[in-house]
């Protein structure tokens, strides 16, 4: 399905990226990182970015999360240009309306399970009673309510990767942005994370987009699958075996 | 973020690394002890100089003098002032009238002559000087041999250190005198001296028949001279010179106030009032001591007794002079203090640009899930300022051991050397507080370079971090 049958059918879109681009320059070399790429992803809609690496999947990840800023293009996310953020906003943007996952779980060693996930909520400058009751209840929501005063260094993969996911979701983002998050996981931890990723989607409304090169992985649970190669979306197709992809169709 | 979690996410962070921000810590508790140090030692010696002049009893005096007399400071304000002929004259009610201005706590008749004084029946002439009661708390009488005056009219008399040596026939030391006031006390105190003295007898009436007064055309003032003597006991020795400032005129002994006052002992003034026929009943005095309650006040009391016609002096100028002297070996010692302080706020810059290295992927993950410029900024700042506010009040106790320390070994040399211990380091609460806030402040100002520094990192960059 084109992006264009794609909003006919599902309403505005939540994300919506025009000729992205983003150049690096590495001394006189100039890297095509993203070269062009424009797609629309709908609210609620869990999407996967496919591709080798270097393809720049990570990239637009980055630029969708407001991590990093387009060298051209827009990324309007609820009807908000990126671009046109402060550094500031782009925080604030980041720390209300995205959660992220990454492949190295990027959990604060020297902070317990319970710190890493209020973290986002100090930042939030949310109360340190609700912050406690809630931290609680997301580690109990991913299983690691026993695992709360843990250091990362004391979980396996698996363990520190849920507890990432609770703290992604802790200040009830509607954008949930992974990248490879099953990449340091065997694959039946994999498939408990991914299932989790997918309850989220599915319960809470969630919109994800998944960035992976394993397309097994990205066809059990995406309901669209865009596939970019050396910086260009080269094909965005809907993937009508995912488990619950008719919801898409609605 | 809220500061509490700011103070501890810093708290954390710094115990993280412990062993490296303590030695910051302690380089900046380095710093601020030197600072605590040297200038406690300059508000120290400040104080003791104060305490030293209010103690001379010219700190907070006032010497009044009669402009009938010939024009004796020589300052501006009495080259406009009446002629002396014209002047008021400084007598008992003069001085009744000054003790009752505000903030005045005494004001005495200056009264000293050069008189002889035999002792197992060798003469020594000397200058002899009146004293009221409140000189007992004059630092020369701190370490007096013996004891000060029984009483305002006891027949006896306190003496100087190198009058007793007179006295007992020994040769003053030229230098350093070392010798020990006990040593020449011992063998005076309870002693008799004989003070021979002139007294003034007031005439009967104008034709008299003996001394002064003047035969015809009598204009009033007359009186008679006779020689008299008095038996005075020694009781005490007085190691230092309470009248230094006085140059010549000062006196070797001193004997109580109204004991002087009843003896009329012939004054200079005498003679010069009777010339100029303007001596009533009551006494004249050459100069008057006005002691004031407050130094402060010293300007504002002058100023009130020049209304009423006299000269003042005191030594105002000379302890501005001192302030001015001290508050400039101040602000050197605290150049001097401050300079250990900046070698540690250069530790600071350095611990936190470490930091920033080894946490640069923790910088890159806050950054990720919602930290803003300001909040990373604000951590490092509190970081720093954490290490500043530690290091200083550290500082500012080893500063204060440091003062003990040294008072304490000092005041035992001064013990040996037979000196009353001095406290001449001094840490006032002002300085505790200003040693604080400008380590914190010396710390946020290391801090900002690594705070915006780490602020600045590219999370993208960061998050790629090994």
């Amino acid at each position: 399905m084109s992006v264009s049958d794609k909003s006919q059918t599902n309403g505005a879109p939540a994300i919506r990226a025009e000729q992205l681009f983003r150049h690096y320059k590495m001394g006189e070399t100039v890297i095509r990182a993203v070269d062009g790429v424009s797609l629309e992803v709908f609210s609620g809609e869990f999407v996967a970015l496919l591709g080798s690496s270097g393809s720049g999947k990570s990239s637009v990840l980055n630029l969708i999360a407001g991590l990093d800023r387009p060298t051209s293009g827009s990324v309007v996310v609820n009807d908000r240009d990126l671009a046109q953020l402060s550094r500031e906003e782009l925080a604030r943007y980041r720390l209300h309306t995205v959660g992220m996952v990454f492949q190295s779980f990027n959990l604060i060693a020297s902070m317990t399970l319970a710190e890493n996930v209020e973290l986002p909520m100090r930042f939030a400058e949310i109360e340190r009673g609700k912050r406690d009751s809630l931290a609680r209840e997301a580690l109990t929501r991913v299983g690691l309510q026993s695992r709360m005063s843990h250091r990362p260094s004391e979980l396996s993969g698996g363990e520190q990767q849920r507890a990432a996911l609770a703290r992604a979701l802790i200040n009830r983002p509607q954008l949930l942005l992974a990248d490879e998050p099953t990449g340091n996981l065997d694959s039946h931890t994999g498939t408990e994370i991914m299932d989790m990723v997918r309850e989220f989607n599915e319960k809470l409304g969630m919109t994800v987009v998944m960035v992976t090169h394993e397309r097994a992985l990205a066809e059990r649970y995406a309901q669209r699958l865009i596939f970019l190669a050396d910086g260009k979306l080269v094909s965005d197709e809907t993937n009508a075996n995912a488990v619950g992809a008719e919801r898409g169709r609605l | 973020m809220k500061l509490p979690d700011l103070a501890e996410l810093a708290l954390r962070n710094l115990r993280e690394s412990v062993l490296r921000n303590s030695l910051t810590t302690i380089g900046i508790s380095v710093g601020v002890a030197s600072l605590v140090a040297m200038l406690s030692l300059g508000i120290g010696l400040q104080q003791l100089a104060s305490r030293r002049l209010m103690k001379s009893g010219l700190f907070d005096t006032v010497v009044v003098t009669s402009r009938r007399d010939l024009r004796n400071f020589g300052r501006d304000d009495e080259r406009t002032a009446p002629l002396p002929g014209e002047s008021r004259i400084l007598d008992e009610p003069t001085r009744i009238e000054i003790e009752h201005l505000p903030n005045v706590m005494e004001a005495y008749p200056d009264i000293r002559f050069i008189t002889e004084l035999r002792y197992e029946d060798k003469p020594h002439l000397t200058m002899v000087a009146a004293l009221p009661s409140s000189a007992k708390s004059n630092d020369a009488f701190e370490a007096v041999q013996g004891q000060f005056f029984s009483s305002d009219i006891a027949p006896e008399v306190v003496i100087q250190k190198t009058f007793a040596e007179e006295l007992l026939g020994k040769t003053p030391k030229t230098g350093l005198d070392e010798t020990n006031v006990a040593v020449v006390a011992a063998p005076l105190l309870g002693k008799e001296l004989t003070m021979r003295y002139a007294q003034r007898e007031a005439a009967p009436s104008t034709a008299g028949n003996a001394g002064a007064s003047s035969d015809q055309g009598a204009a009033g003032a007359a009186y008679s001279v006779v020689s008299r003597e008095l038996k005075l006991q020694i009781v005490g020795v007085a190691d230092l010179d309470p009248e230094s400032m006085r140059g010549p005129t000062r006196a070797r002994v001193f004997l109580p106030l109204k004991l002087a006052e009843s003896l009329h002992v012939m004054q200079p003034t005498d003679l010069r009032e009777i010339s100029r026929a303007a001596a009533g009943s009551q006494p004249v005095y050459s100069s008057v001591s006005v002691r004031v309650k407050n130094p402060a006040e010293i300007r504002a009391i002058e100023d009130a007794i020049k209304k009423m016609g006299f000269n003042t002096f005191s030594i105002l100028d000379a302890t501005r002079s001192l302030q001015q002297f001290f508050a400039v070996l101040d602000v050197f010692l605290g150049i001097f203090g401050s300079l250990a302080l900046a070698v540690a706020s250069i530790g600071i810059v350095n611990t936190l640009v470490m930091a920033i290295l080894e946490r640069r992927r923790e910088i890159g993950i806050m950054k990720a899930i919602g930290a803003s410029d300001g909040d990373v900024k604000r951590l490092f700042f509190a970081e720093a300022g954490a290490m500043g506010i530690l290091g200083g009040i550290l500082g500012v106790i080893l500063g204060w051991a440091i003062g003990q320390v040294i008072n304490l070994g000092t005041n035992i040399y001064l013990k040996r050397q037979s000196l009353p211990p001095e406290h001449f380091w001094a840490v006032p609460w002002w300085l505790v507080a200003f040693a604080l806030v400008f380590a914190f402040g010396v710390s946020l100002v290391s801090g900002l370079y690594p705070a915006g520094r780490a602020a600045r990192l590219d999370p993208v960059q960061a998050l790629r971090y090994e």
